[in-house]
């Protein structure tokens, strides 16, 4: 069981997260933005995160906490 | 529930200024977990440069300095001489450390200077708009060589690990490419063991951190790491030059 928490105001939608994550359980929005004006990253198929972390260490800008 | 991960309490709540997928943000919090790791809480001072991470001095939860172009080494020798105590830091990046303060680098490392120093290799300048560094690779554009940088008109690449470990002064030089998974844990452990050197007293300790900037080399974010692992590598060797 898995918990990812996104500081949403701090992303950048580079979407490093996303090609870090072995599982595709992320993905950059095409609906959400924050207040910078962009796009930012969800956990579209949270179930199936394996708390690798690898997203948050990739993630230039602290944006996610992983937590099991 | 337990935290596997979260943002390192030696950075501060201030965000990143850093363009988007740039990887002094990776960079960044590396520092900020070596320091956290070996207990640098409260007698920890680090050197901001001059270049894209000019304003480390707000992200770092210690005590910061800014020091003029290049000269970074050498207020860190300043700080530490007075202050042996300290744990100290710079972090530069190649157009500070490699080009107009070379001096200050070369003659920091050979006296041995028990520093830390967190070079950023990025091959370009990234805060004056993508001018070619002394880093920058061969038959790469930048907007002082549009056609791509040429060995005649413009010199070779400098590799700034190979030389300083020709030098007897440091105890630790080693390179590190924060481009995937892998390496980004490589370069944490790179990072750790330079700091604990300086608490050791081993003496001035050097990590070269290849980078990107996908801004300024007209990529996205995730094919600039792509060009670190293909191009940056191939030119700047992953490694371990000196260990004493």
């Amino acid at each position: 069981m898995s918990k990812l928490t996104f500081n949403k105001e701090l992303c950048k939608g580079c979407g490093l997260c996303v090609q870090a994550c072995p599982k595709n359980v992320l993905a950059v929005s095409d609906k959400d933005s924050n207040g910078k004006g962009y796009y930012v990253v969800e956990a579209v198929n949270e179930k199936d995160c394996i708390v690798c972390a690898f997203c948050a260490t990739m993630c230039p800008d602290c944006v996610i906490t992983v937590e099991k | 529930m337990s935290t596997v991960f979260e943002k390192p309490s030696f950075l501060t709540d201030t965000p990143f200024h850093y363009c988007p997928g740039c990887t002094h943000g990776i960079a960044h919090r590396l520092v900020a977990e070596a320091l956290g790791e070996i207990g640098a809480d409260g007698h920890c001072v680090g050197v901001a440069p001059v270049g894209c991470a000019v304003f480390a001095y707000n992200y770092f939860n210690c005590d910061m300095i800014e020091a003029a172009h290049g000269r970074a080494p050498a207020v860190a020798t300043g700080i530490k001489l007075t202050n042996p105590d300290n744990i100290v830091f710079s972090y530069q990046g190649d157009g500070d450390l490699a080009s107009i303060g070379m001096a200050e680098i070369v003659h920091a490392a050979t006296r041995g200077v028990n520093i830390t120093v967190i070079f950023i290799n990025n091959a370009i300048y990234g805060m004056t708009g993508g001018q070619m560094a002394p880093t920058t690779l061969l038959g790469q554009r930048a907007t002082t060589c549009p056609s791509g940088r040429s060995a005649e008109v413009n010199g070779y690449p400098i590799r700034m690990c190979e030389m300083l470990a020709t030098l007897d002064g440091p105890s630790y030089i080693a390179r590190c490419s924060l481009a995937d998974v892998k390496n980004v844990r490589q370069a944490k452990k790179a990072v750790l063991k330079a700091f604990q050197n300086q608490k050791e007293g081993k003496g001035f300790s050097f990590v070269e951190l290849l980078s990107t900037c996908p801004t300024n080399w007209h990529l996205s974010p995730v094919q600039a790491l792509k060009y670190v692992k293909n191009q940056m590598t191939a030119q700047y060797p992953l490694g371990v030059f000196k260990e004493v």
